[in-house]
This record gives structure tokens, C-alpha cells and sequence, in this order.
């Protein structure tokens, strides 16, 4: 593929509506040609970024050993974190921004592999709606990810190997349970807030039914509190596409020293999809062709939307390991608050004294608003204290990533209000 | 349902109606004007429904806990008694089925609040009669084709429903241009002549 892909057209679209949210794509990226499979220097790169990560990371173990869902024990464990601002002298006000499917610690900071901004430095920072003047916010990598947390790209310590499959399958209860454990550690005994989309969500929901004494308030954004059969059906396709590819060796490939990239990338294409609308994509790309006057009569990438696809495909195998793609496809799947609870969600949020604000987007079918509605129905039943709002966007599930104004008056206006009655000072920093 | 019926001379009389400190649930609670007050003043543990999207984030971006959504269908999702006071402000004329409404009303709060413009006032009778036009005044500025208020109901037709639906009238005012309660006691027919709006708080 070419690395001059893009028109200065198609960059604007690409920023507008790419899950990670960059300015600009690097053309490096898209010349170093990373569906090869082989690609030596990112390997090792990644490699340090699994076992010994950029950011701040902390060694569980022993009576910290964590007894997982499905029954198993991980002994050891890690979990890498990044955090921001200043812990206030009487601890309250931390907030744990949790991150979706292929996100990562460094929500407002420069991510090592990529360089790329931190993947929601929009709404996290300085000045931002979740201002870092004022909270302290932690996010730290979900357990089975890959940039420092254990997952299934990490030395598995008994064997000296990569975990591959041998590493037990998490849940989401899983990684809010894991970084429970980081916050004892840190000696945070109650969050101001919990903030997160789409997987991010699912964990704040689990939060709330988990650990409901240490969550002030909770934010979930364009989330569900179960996967739907659709989805499922997407994440499937998904992991076929990664399991199909016969570099993926029954995911001994670090063992063979080759990359399912080409799975990986379909994967990534057909999930990015999912992330857009018709709409966005009709207005962003039409039919339009890319850097040619004619359809070729052939296969090549004649349709500017072919090439938007290849190269988000492109650039995700460079960052991404694609067992821990199964394995948080996985976790999303199992998801189903509810039937922890007898299939009454209510049941999950009853006495709850968190503040919840629910919030989904006009265009996101895949976590619509009717999702949230049943949160928010839920919340009532439970006679929680619930705000509830839809943001008009037709930029489909990825605009809860993206430059949305009112999301972010949204996000200021609860947590002033939160912080208000927890006896924070508000922020002074404004929307952005 | 902001139910935007010109001035809302209510607000400080609702107030008063609310023991401090308790659950309060307010439908069609617009911009989050009334739901402030109350928060603000009386100390409640305030909720909202809105059913624009504008009001409903006003009110979040407030620091109010208000969701989006419709007296005509979502009430069913609060369980009973959930709140010691419900609260629906201008907005009964709004609703496709008062009566469902008001049962759901009575259903989740021990008390209920309701105020709504009083189509028997005399102004109204008056531009039926000579004009023979839909009234428009200054609490109802809507034309007929645009108006929200679909089910209009004067001081007589809404005691009969409360009467019909078993609902105990625990106090009720009749309320003058001004948003002042009427100063006399007077028989339902007087209130009913001269009552710009109405003022009710219920129980089951």
C-alpha cells in the first residue's frame, strides 16, 4: 500500500473520526508497512512496553494474588498506571478514568509506541472537564491489555514465555476488581468519580455495583450494562478474523516470531465501522475515489473509505497485541450486570448513595441510546440519583472520543455539581 | 414539557408546600429553575424529568440530577413511594393521558403537587365568547396549532378527576395574574371564574 494514502481531505476526516482520536495520521506509520508480520523493531518495542512499561506500574502478588471470575488465580500480576494532578490532603478527589476496548493508560498523555496525544486529552487535563487542577485522575490499563498491565502479550514469570492462551480469561469484574487493588495501594479508599465509554463504561457500572461505599459518583458514557447479541456478533467476526490468519499459531505467534497482522487488521476494519454512522461516512467520503479519476475494474482500494479502513487496520497492529484483541472482546461479551443480580439490573444499584450521570449519542448504534435508557430505567427503579442525557452527533459510538461541546458541558456541570457536594472548590478551568 | 406558559408566579408557592430535606421528584422541570430553588433552599434530595434535550442538559450542566424523558411513559420505571413529593408543574395540560399521569403521580410520592393554567378563567370565557377564537393571553401564548397544551382543563374538570381517581385534596388555591394565591375562601364556581392558574397538593 502507498504511504501517500491520504488527501488533506481525507486527514480532516480521518482526525475527525479516527477511535484514537489523533490530529494527524503520521505517515511513518503508514510507510512502515506493519501488516508484514515480521516487523522486528515495534516487536521489541512492544515487547518492554508488556513487561516494563513507560508508565508507572505496580507488582501484585502473594496475599495480593488475584482470584479471577472464572475461578482461577493470577500470581503474580502488574498493573500499569498513569496519574495527573495532585491528591488533595484528605483524598477525595481522585478519579479513575477507565478505558475502552483498545485504549490504554495514557488517557492525557503522549502514548510510547504510537507518540500519538492521550487518547481523551480533550477531556482530561488542565483547564479540561475533568480538570487536572483539581482532580487527581489515575487510569491505568485494563487487566489483559497490553501496555504494561498482565495480559496475554506479558511474560508469563512460571514459564519465562509469553502468556499467549495460557492466561486465564478476564472479565470486567475482573479489571475493576485489579484496580481496586491499585487504589488500596495508592491509599485511595473512596473515588470522586468514575469516568469511562463504551468498555470504560461497563467498568464504571461495575464499579457502582461493586464497590458502591468508594465511588462518589459515576460516569458512563455511551456504554451498556450487557453486551448485545449484535455486538457479540461483531466482536465474533472479529476474533475469527485474528484466529483465521495462519500467523496467529493457535496464538503461539510470539513463540514462532510472526504477527496475525493481516487478521488483526480485518478485525480493526470491520470493527471501525461499528464505531462510525452512515451519515458521518457519507459526508466524510461518499463515493468518493481515492487519487484516481476511474474505478480500476480491479481490487485495489479505488474507493477513499477502502483506504480510510486499510490504514486504521494498518496502524492498530502496530499497537495493539492481537491475543489481547480476543481477550477483551472476550471480557465485553461476558458482560451482563444484571444477571450477577438475578437478571434485576436494579438489583446491581439498590441503597446506592453514587451520583450517576448516563450519557449516550444520537448516532451510536452500537451502544444506543436505548441501552442507556435501560440504565437509567434501572437507576430509577433502584431510586438512585441518576442525570440522564443524550448528545445530538451523528458521529456514531466514536463521538464520545471526539470534540463534542455539549458532552462536555455535560461532564463539567455534573462534576461541579458532584464536587460541590463533596466539598471540592469547583473547577475554574472552563469547557473546552 | 418545559411548559414555558409565560411567568411562573408558582415557584415560591410550591416551595412552601415542600418539607425541607425531603425526596422530591419534579416533571417537566424545564431549565431547573423550581428543582434549584428547591435544592437551594429547602435542602431537598431533588430529581428531574425533562423531556427536551436543551433542558435537560441546562439542568446537568447545573449540577442538577434530571434525566430525560416523559410524564406520559417513563413514570412507570419509579417504584412506589419513591419520593415524598412530586412535583408536576405546568405541565398536566402537556401530558397525553392526565388521568394515567396523575394515578402514576399519586402511585410514586406521598404528596403530590400539581399546577396547571385554569381554562375557566373569565378572560379565557370571554374571548371564546366575543371573539369566538382559542384564547391566547399571556399564560397561554400559544395559537391553537402550536400549543403543547393539548388537554386543557379548568379548576372544576380537574377537582372531578381528583374525586373520580379517589385522590384527597389536601389543599388548593386558585392563583391570580400576578401568581398570587386568590385571598379569600370562595365556592369552586368563583375560583374556578377567576383563577388564572391552580394550585393542588394531593394525597392518595
Amino acid at each position: 500500500m502507498p504511504a501517500s494514502l491520504w488527501t488533506d481531505e481525507q486527514k480532516d476526516g480521518r482526525s475527525a473520526m479516527t477511535q484514537e482520536t489523533s490530529p494527524e495520521p503520521a505517515p511513518t506509520h503508514a510507510a512502515k508497512g506493519a501488516t508484514s508480520g515480521t516487523a522486528a523493531n515495534v516487536s521489541t518495542d512492544r515487547r518492554s512496553e508488556m513487561d516494563a512499561p513507560s508508565s508507572q506500574v505496580r507488582a501484585f502478588g502473594g496475599d495480593t494474588a488475584l482470584r479471577l471470575d472464572s475461578g482461577a488465580l493470577l500470581d503474580p500480576w502488574q498493573i500499569a498506571y498513569e496519574t495527573y494532578g495532585t491528591l488533595n490532603a484528605d483524598r477525595s478527589n481522585a478519579v479513575l478514568i477507565c478505558h475502552a476496548l483498545t485504549g490504554d493508560q495514557y488517557v492525557a498523555s503522549s502514548n510510547p509506541i504510537t507518540s500519538k496525544p492521550g487518547w481523551w486529552s480533550m477531556l482530561v487535563g488542565p483547564g479540561r472537564p475533568v480538570d487536572t487542577n483539581l482532580y487527581y485522575v489515575i487510569c491505568a490499563n485494563v487487566l489483559g491489555g497490553c501496555l504494561g498491565t498482565t495480559g496475554p502479550a506479558s511474560t508469563n514469570p512460571a514459564t519465562g514465555k509469553r502468556w499467549g492462551l495460557d492466561l486465564p480469561l478476564v472479565t470486567i469484574k475482573d479489571m475493576v476488581h485489579a484496580q481496586a487493588v491499585l487504589l488500596d495501594h495508592l491509599g485511595i479508599e473512596s473515588l470522586f468519580a468514575v469516568v469511562g465509554g463504551s468498555m470504560g463504561g461497563m467498568q464504571v457500572l461495575q464499579w457502582a455495583s461493586s464497590y458502591p461505599e468508594r465511588v462518589f459518583a459515576a460516569l458512563p458514557i455511551a456504554t451498556a450494562a450487557r453486551h448485545s447479541s449484535q455486538n457479540i456478533a461483531f466482536h465474533e467476526v472479529g476474533r475469527q478474523a485474528v484466529m483465521a490468519d495462519p500467523n496467529w499459531c493457535g496464538g503461539r505467534y510470539f513463540d514462532k516470531g510472526v504477527r496475525p497482522s493481516k487478521g488483526l487488521a480485518v478485525a480493526r476494519m470491520a470493527a471501525h465501522i461499528t464505531y462510525l454512522s452512515d451519515p458521518a461516512l457519507h459526508r466524510k467520503f461518499g463515493r468518493n475515489l481515492q487519487d484516481r479519476e476511474a474505478v480500476t475494474f480491479g481490487f485495489d482500494a479505488d474507493f477513499q473509505i477502502e483506504s480510510y479502513l486499510r490504514h486504521q487496520g494498518m496502524t492498530f497492529v502496530d499497537r495493539f497485541d492481537p491475543n489481547a484483541y480476543l481477550y477483551l472482546t472476550r471480557a465485553m461479551d461476558y458482560f451482563d450486570l444484571g444477571a450477577d443480580f438475578g437478571g434485576t439490573l436494579a438489583r446491581a444499584f439498590l441503597h446506592s448513595a453514587t451520583r450517576f450521570c448516563v450519557m449516550s449519542f444520537t448516532s451510536d448504534w452500537l451502544f444506543p441510546t436505548s441501552e442507556s435508557k435501560a440504565i437509567v430505567r434501572a437507576l430509577n427503579a433502584a431510586a438512585a440519583n441518576v442525570s440522564f442525557v443524550e448528545v445530538e452527533s451523528d458521529r456514531g459510538h466514536d463521538a464520545f472520543l471526539l470534540d463534542e461541546p455539549e458532552m462536555f458541558r455535560t461532564v463539567v456541570g455534573f462534576l461541579t455539581g458532584a464536587a460541590h457536594a463533596r466539598g471540592i472548590a469547583p473547577p475554574t478551568g472552563g469547557a473546552a | 414539557m418545559s411548559g414555558k406558559n409565560g411567568v411562573r408566579g408558582d415557584h415560591r408557592l410550591v416551595a412552601d408546600l415542600v418539607a425541607p430535606g425531603s425526596r422530591v421528584l419534579d416533571i417537566g422541570c424545564g431549565d431547573g429553575e423550581l428543582l434549584d430553588l428547591l435544592v437551594r433552599d429547602n435542602k431537598v434530595d431533588g430529581r428531574g424529568i425533562e423531556i427536551s434535550q436543551a433542558g435537560v442538559n441546562a439542568c446537568v450542566a447545573r449540577g442538577l440530577s434530571v434525566v430525560q424523558g416523559d410524564a406520559d411513559s417513563d413514570l412507570a420505571d419509579y417504584p412506589d413511594d419513591a419520593f415524598d413529593f412530586v412535583i408536576l408543574s405546568q405541565t398536566l395540560q402537556a401530558t397525553r393521558a392526565p388521568r394515567v399521569v396523575l394515578d402514576q403521580l399519586l402511585r410514586i410520592g406521598s404528596n403530590v403537587i400539581v399546577s396547571f393554567p385554569n381554562f375557566g378563567v373569565w378572560r379565557n370565557r370571554l374571548q371564546l365568547m366575543f371573539l369566538g377564537r382559542m384564547p391566547v393571553t399571556d399564560y397561554l401564548p400559544y395559537s391553537w396549532y402550536d400549543t403543547p397544551n393539548i388537554h386543557f382543563c379548568t379548576i372544576r374538570d380537574f377537582v372531578s378527576m381528583c374525586e373520580e381517581t379517589n385522590a384527597h385534596m389536601v389543599k388548593a388555591m386558585a392563583l391570580n395574574a400576578r401568581g398570587e394565591p386568590v385571598g379569600f375562601t370562595a365556592p369552586w364556581w368563583v375560583w374556578n371564574l377567576i383563577g388564572e392558574q391552580a394550585l393542588f397538593l394531593l394525597k392518595r
